[in-house]
């Protein structure tokens, strides 16, 4: 049974980040009583959606009304809070250094005074006992102290929580991701409680089977706009994984017949992931590999996996990373350009004991006109250059190493368009020329320029399509769970 | 034994074998008037103790705080004792400054250890300029404090405890404290929840000023003169006597009654080494090797917990 009356009116919100565009003018209504299910691919602003309505990033254009009045442009995170919007995220925002019940104390200020600490711990083992009965949490644990499982349920339990603020709008970003599935379905049963009593809900979750048994509507988002909102029952699987994929029909890549690579070439990697249950990856000489599918599903730890030679990887030559978190993985902050690019091959340089700084610098410089990095001078900070530059850099120290194999870590993470493809173009040649790459891409477009596709699901290989088989969809119905 | 709990006791067992050593080597010390002489220093050292203790509880580091409390001990034995309301407003400023040091280390997101540093040389130069050359006189209200002479129990070991509780209850048992100790854990949380850093971090820095004032003033109400340079090491003492208490540099991890046991530990150290006759040169040297000896054991039942 779905309410009516609104309570919460997104119009026309849009944001970008730079040249990004994040949020392309979404208008969405929240109605009381009602558990309203969010799907997409990653990148299609879902989460963005959840930190605009939060309060913690104010949205460039457009109107949010909050039960009748209009707050746009006030929307902080305290502002939220007060009008009964609570989230919980993905990545979990408790204090280790705290008690549960402490924890709780943070997030309900009301809750103050002498016999706090006795509040709190009944506010919140009450509210746990409600939703996961049996829990077996103690209200005086150090949250650092509990599995990452029990961490979520006190999340989830502070945000349903009620003290004088009260909880009117919950959002909840992929609550079951590490909840196993009994307490999975003891959330689902109490957030339809929650909604039948008057409560608002958003749930955003890849397991499209709890989106079609808890939620009374469904939007589908894709790039960064909501494409598809409709009543659940009015949804079944495929038409929902449709609507996350494209209508347009993309520009076909440049792979070559992947087939006949992998007839002639020898493999030079293979790696299987450390779940028991998943296919296995091989990447022979000159191959372009994809591995696709939702963001951190396991295709990072495998790409390490094969980086240090690590059991259950056979590796046959030398690798090199390319990173995706450029400044945490990527980039020496302080050094200059040049000193970026050569790093990654330091000892070709040696003359005895020292470096022969002219001739990395001269070897940086190379790099610079092949790769087309825009600077005019390599000994400038890397600082000095543009996101998707800094990238380029990063690329030049792979491809410049004697690595025979490649490995990449969503290297394209917020970098232009042009830069893209002028990278894409670099990948082609290398490849031709006997170099192997793994490439975890999260966006779909890219794929489409690689010979051979691995999708990956909760830490496993689930599919394993060659370019000629790969399709968006199939991408995307693997990415899903099948049971789901 | 239950690895959390042997964390927790190790502190106090540090200390007590100290005791224990110290008790064995000069028995005489083993008397009302030997305690006093033995702890009366490790007041002003614990009250630096807990003023680093709530720095560190927010990520920070203060590494001027040694000069900071040379800084008081200068006002407290001209200012204070010559002309009290200018002494007053004097010190309550740099409790101001102190936050306003928070604020910008924040608002700006600059490494703390830089700006403490900077800051210390500042606090040097000021104390200088107050008091030129060693000299000044305690206020008699401190002086009296300071060498008190309660029946049965010696005047530092009721100090100790009383600032240990106080402090215990401001941070770890009231509701704002859980707040302050959150943004150590996790800032973004805390944010989430709609609370200012900001305001955290100038308050957790205001505490620090306070307690930096305490130490300088009791001090000085122990030494009764004062010296530009008369508590430099208190930076490293301060720091050292939080961590020796089961502190952690950062996450939030720390606690008030082990700064205090941490500090008298550190300052029950150096009598120890001048009761087995070790050169004074090589005290600092071996406060450092208590130090390594107690993290090393730290670390073992911490890889203990981990295997269990």
């Amino acid at each position: 049974m779905s309410g009516t009356s609104p309570i919460v009116v997104l119009d026309g919100v849009e944001k970008s980040f730079g040249a990004v565009r994040a949020l392309t003018g979404v208008t969405l209504e929240l109605r009381r009583g009602e558990c309203l299910g969010l799907v997409g691919h990653n990148g299609a602003g879902k989460s963005t959606l959840m930190n605009v309505l939060s309060g913690n990033l104010s949205p460039d254009a457009g109107r949010i009304t909050v039960d009748g009045a209009d707050i746009t442009g006030r929307l902080t995170p305290q502002n939220a809070v007060a009008h009964g919007v609570r989230c919980v995220y993905q990545e979990l925002s408790l204090c280790p250094n705290l008690t549960v019940a402490e924890n709780a104390r943070i997030s309900h200020p009301s809750i103050a005074g002498v016999g706090w600490r006795r509040a709190a711990r009944e506010l919140i083992s009450g509210m746990l006992d409600q939703i996961f009965p049996g829990h077996g949490i103690s209200t005086d644990h150090l949250v650092g102290d509990l599995s990452i499982a029990r961490r979520q349920m006190v999340e989830i339990a502070r945000a349903f929580a009620v003290t004088r603020a009260e909880a009117k709008v919950v959002i909840l970003d992929e609550p079951t991701s590490s909840l196993d599935g009994v307490a999975a379905k003891k959330l689902l049963a109490y957030v339809r409680r929650y909604v039948d009593a008057g409560g608002t809900c958003v749930l955003i979750s890849h397991l499209l089977g709890e989106i079609f048994d808890t939620s009374d509507r469904i939007a589908v988002m894709r790039d960064g706009g909501v494409v598809a909102l409709d009543r659940a029952k009015a949804f079944d699987r495929n038409s929902l994984v449709a609507a996350m994929g494209s209508v347009a029909e993309r520009a076909p890549g440049q792979a070559r017949g992947g087939a006949a690579i992998r007839e002639t070439a020898s493999i030079v990697v293979q790696a299987r992931p450390r779940i028991p249950e998943t296919l296995s990856l091989a990447a022979h000489k000159g191959e372009v590999v994809g591995l696709a599918g939702l963001s951190g599903q396991g295709q990072t730890e495998l790409l390490v996996q094969v980086f240090d030679h690590a059991a259950g990887a056979q590796v046959s030559g030398e690798v090199a990373l390319v990173a995706g978190d450029r400044q945490t993985d990527g980039i020496f902050p302080l050094w200059s350009i040049a000193e970026n690019i050569s790093i990654g091959s330091l000892r070709r340089f040696l003359k005895g004991p020292f470096l022969d700084h002219v001739a990395a610098r001269a070897f940086a410089e190379e790099w610079r006109k092949r790769i087309g990095i825009r600077t005019p001078d390599v000994g400038q900070p890397i600082l000095s250059l543009s996101g998707g530059n800094q990238q380029k850099a990063l690329f030049a120290r792979a491809l410049g190493s004697p690595a025979e194999i490649i490995v990449m870590d969503d290297p394209m993470r917020g970098v232009d368009v042009g830069t893209k493809q002028e990278v894409y173009g670099m990948i082609r040649d290398e490849a031709a020329k006997g170099r192997t790459f793994l490439w975890y891409t999260t966006e779909m477009d890219e794929l489409t320029n690689c010979d051979h596709v691995y999708v990956f699901r909760e830490g496993g290989i689930v599919a394993d399509l060659p370019r000629a088989e790969m399709t968006e969809e199939r991408v995307l119905h693997a990415s899903f769970r099948a049971d789901a | 034994m239950n690895p959390r709990l042997l964390r927790g006791l190790l502190p106090p067992l540090s200390l007590a074998a100290l005791l224990i050593a110290i008790f064995w080597l000069q028995p005489r010390t083993m008397s009302y008037f030997g305690l006093n002489l033995l702890l009366n220093l490790a007041v002003p050292i614990a009250l630096a103790a807990i003023a680093q203790m709530f720095i560190l509880c927010v990520n920070e580091l203060d590494l001027s705080i040694g000069g900071f409390v040379s800084l008081v001990a200068c006002i407290t034995a001209t200012w204070l004792h010559d002309t009290p309301l200018l002494g007053i407003a004097a010190l309550a400023g740099l409790i101001a400054a102190y936050a306003a040091l928070g604020a910008l280390i924040h608002l700006r997101n600059l490494p703390s250890i830089v700006v403490t540093l900077g800051m210390s040389f500042v606090w040097l130069g000021l104390a200088v300029l107050v008091l030129p050359t060693p000299g000044g006189k305690a206020p008699e209200y401190i002086r009296a404090l300071m060498t008190l002479k309660p029946p049965f129990i010696p005047f530092p070991i009721i100090a100790a405890v009383v600032i240990a509780i106080v402090v215990h209850i401001v941070l770890m048992r009231s509701a704002y404290g859980a707040v302050l100790r959150g943004a150590g854990g996790n800032p973004r949380s805390l944010e989430r929840a709609g609370w200012s850093i900001l305001k955290i971090k100038m308050t957790m820095f205001a505490l620090a000023g306070f307690f930096g004032v305490l130490s300088g003033m009791a001090l000085v109400g122990l030494t009764t003169s004062a010296d530009a340079n008369i508590a430099l090491r208190y930076t490293l003492l301060s720091i050292a006597g939080v961590i020796l208490g089961g502190g952690e540099f950062v996450g939030g991890r720390v606690s008030p009654i082990g700064a205090v046991i941490g500090a008298v530990t550190l300052a029950l150290a150096g009598s120890f080494l001048s009761f087995l006759r070790l050169n004074p040169d090589w005290q600092i040297g071996a406060q450092g090797a208590i130090l390594i000896i107690v993290l090393a054991l730290r670390v073992l039942i911490s890889r203990s917990e981990v295997r269990s």
